[in-house]
């Protein structure tokens, strides 16, 4: 047994990682219930799996389940999961394990150009594709990004790089409530909601363009998971590993836009998911292994999302809150205690 | 140029478009160790950086194989050329068994997961750097000597035809310093590796490399054999020595020798006298040594360490004017040091002179006796 000890060890870490995903997928499974479960109108389980195969009837619970707490549900699922990717492609990118999408600033970039095509040249909400939608916070996206690269490339610093990211995210909120301030009336009823971030009135469109994009980008992401593997070495050993680091690096940036992207366009800025939730993955597989922290990391987004909206949803009911309300208080805790966590360990 | 492995032409190094060493002229056959040595600062890393692709060449020409450098992808070059860098690595929560499987990374499928043939390897690469027992331990928990190590298991498990290394033996202690170059020399003539790196123990770089290629800054010399290179005159005016000097025949460093008039005096022979001369060197004394055969490894550190040493030609009777500048020298003297000698025929007025300083009142006479 000694001879083989870390053969040993690699048993007991994949059993680990069995265990881990275990418990993401029975989470799923209680959130998904609980969250066609509860709201004003409470429906049995029993109930939810009839008009769920039972299809097309025309109570009043059919409507409830379909037409909002389903899609709500899944967008929450597949935003979360692509959130927190997003922060792990970015804590790799700058090997930083505080980077994320909201705080870099890269939300923020994405609402700001969502609201001001929204007011100037759409008028309202309901006349923009959701494709349209995606794009233009994709290019709010990367304007973020390139600002905090071409800072980050003089200021070879991890404190440095988040001030940039947040004074980005002021300058770009500030912009965004101008035009709010400016825009009709109609506009800001919608633009309120959506720029401080919620699930609610999620439609079956929204649901299909995000699954779709975000679907194929998971997949691009995970085929990644080797050169990103090798990049967690440091650059230099990537490079010698046969990593084309110029290439890699793009590609990094790209997916990780949009993934922010798509979560911005449909849901708003949404905070901490994309620090906190990658972060404690990794501490519960006790690896940073990017083929397993990849899918799990997803998992662990969509759950802690999911959770997060209900709590939205019902901890005030019928009032509801925004939905990074709750993501900060769950997650802000965890970024902090990761920061003091760190200073221990480098004394 | 057909039968060099690895070749370079006229090739400038530098950062940001700018050379800060030109004309480096390399030129390797397959299993030959080149050792890098120079000054702190004076481009070494930036040769290896730039060989290794991870700076961009900025003037010449590199070749590996029978491929430029220029013209290889990084895939290609990755099968062909594992590195040790001294960049920090400080990877979350990655076993040392991690590390050194990142080295399989060129032979791994699309998602990097490792056949049972690549576990293989990387337990024999572990094996041979002894780091088998550090394969659970987390490698940020690691100290810095065993990091090198298993960095080294990991660029060895890469199966490289080529192996650079930058600084590899820093942090190490002695017997794992030993290993390391004693397993780059088995790697170098049993799997025909060629082994580029910079050391900084010149004395290491004579014992271990084929060919060493001298770097000052601004400046490269031509590669040469270590006895063409590692002579005392050119290490001097390579590091700039000033003080201090270096020793070609045991490729050791001496600190600098005391000067001023000796008041001490020192009888050995036989490497006896050594404990001596750096004993009475640290204290800041400075001595005389004699008579000393030129053949005697204490004549050899003697014209190091002694302000004043005073010698005869091996195998002869001590003559008369050698004993002369002795006893003269030693009766200056207020204190006398002695080793046990082996006494014989030749030696025999070396005798005479102890017996003389010993029976002088104001000499005060010491014996050490070998332990």
């Amino acid at each position: 047994m000694r001879e083989s000890s870390f053969h040993y060890e690699n048993f007991k870490r994949r059993s680990r990682y069995g265990a881990v995903f275990l418990g993401l997928i029975l989470a799923l499974l209680i959130m998904t219930m609980v969250n066609i479960n509860t709201g004003t109108v409470r429906i049995s389980a029993a109930e939810i799996l009839r008009i769920l195969l039972a299809g097309q009837t025309g109570e009043t619970e059919y409507h409830i389940i379909w037409q909002i707490r389903l899609p709500r549900m899944l967008m929450a699922a597949i935003l979360g999961g692509a959130l927190s990717l997003s922060g792990f492609l970015l804590q790799i990118f700058f090997n930083n394990p505080i980077a994320g999408p909201f705080i870099l600033g890269i939300s923020s970039g994405a609402k700001m150009v969502v609201a001001l095509l929204m007011v100037f040249c759409l008028g309202s909400m309901g006349s923009m594709s959701s494709y349209a939608l995606v794009g233009a916070a994709f290019a709010g996206s990367l304007i973020s990004v390139g600002f905090v690269l071409l800072v980050s490339k003089r200021l070879q610093n991890m404190s440095a790089l988040l001030v940039a990211g947040i004074m980005i995210s002021y300058i770009c909120s500030a912009v965004t409530d101008f035009v709010i301030t400016f825009a009709e009336d109609s506009d800001i009823v919608n633009l309120r909601g959506w720029s401080l971030g919620s699930f609610s009135g999620m439609s079956w469109g929204n649901v299909r363009v995000s699954a779709v994009m975000i679907s194929v980008t998971f997949l691009c992401t995970f085929l990644m998971s080797k050169p990103i593997g090798a990049y967690q070495m440091g650059e230099a050993y990537a490079r010698s590993m046969g990593v084309n680091i110029r290439v890699f690096r793009v590609f990094l940036i790209l997916l990780s836009s949009v993934f922010s992207a798509c979560v911005t366009a449909f849901a708003g800025p949404i905070s901490f998911v994309g620090i906190a939730v990658p972060q404690l993955t990794k501490l519960a597989l006790r690896t940073s292994r990017p083929l397993i922290v990849i899918p799990a990391s997803f998992l662990g987004g969509a759950v802690f999302c999911m959770f997060s909206d209900l709590i939205a949803r019902m901890a005030f009911a019928p009032l509801e809150l925004n939905i990074s309300t709750v993501t900060s208080v769950l997650g802000a805790p965890v970024v902090i205690w990761m920061l003091v966590h760190r200073e221990k360990e480098k004394r | 140029m057909a039968d060099y492995y690895f070749k370079t032409e006229d090739l400038g190094v530098g950062y940001h478009g700018r050379a800060i060493l030109e004309h480096v002229n390399i030129s390797l056959k397959k299993g030959e160790i080149l050792t890098l040595v120079g000054p702190n600062g004076a481009g070494k890393s930036t040769i290896l950086r730039s060989i290794t692709r991870q700076l961009r060449i900025i003037e010449g020409r590199v070749a590996v194989g029978e491929k430029d450098l220029s013209d290889t992808t990084y895939q290609e070059l990755a099968k062909k050329m594992a590195v040790v860098l001294t960049d920090r690595v400080r990877p979350e929560l990655m076993t040392g068994h991690d590390i050194v499987a990142t080295g399989r990374y060129p032979y791994t499928g699309r998602l990097g997961i490792l056949s049972r043939e690549d576990e293989e390897k990387v337990d024999q690469a572990m094996e041979l750097v002894q780091a088998r027992e550090l394969g659970c331990r987390l490698f940020t928990s690691l100290s810095d000597g065993q990091k090198q190590r298993i960095l080294l298991a990991r660029a060895i498990c890469q199966e490289p035809e080529i192996l650079v290394l930058d600084e590899p033996t820093s942090f190490l202690d002695i017997k794992y310093k030993l290993e390391l170059l004693e397993i780059l020399r088995q790697m170098a003539k049993e799997q025909n590796i060629t082994v580029i790196m910079s050391l900084h123990e010149i004395d290491l770089a004579g014992k271990v490399s084929d060919l060493v290629i001298p770097v000052k800054e601004g400046c490269v010399y031509d590669c040469g054999t270590p006895e063409e290179i590692l002579k005392e005159e050119f290490i001097r005016e390579l590091y700039g020595l000033e003080k201090g000097s270096f020793d070609p025949v045991f490729g050791s460093i001496e600190l600098p020798r005391q000067e001023g008039e000796p008041r001490t005096a020192v009888i050995s022979a036989g490497g006896r006298g050594i404990p001596v001369y750096r004993r009475l060197q640290k204290e800041g004394i400075p001595f005389l040594a004699g008579i000393l055969y030129r053949n005697d490894v204490d004549y050899h550190l003697a014209g190091r360490l002694a302000s004043r040493v005073i010698a005869e030609e091996p195998f002869q009777d001590i003559s008369d004017p050698v004993y002369e500048e002795a006893k003269e020298a030693f009766l200056r003297c207020r204190r006398v040091i002695y080793t046990d000698i082996p006494w014989g025929g030749c030696n025999r007025r070396l005798k005479e002179l102890l017996e003389e300083v010993r029976s002088r009142e104001e000499i005060a006479c010491v014996h050490v006796p070998q332990r």
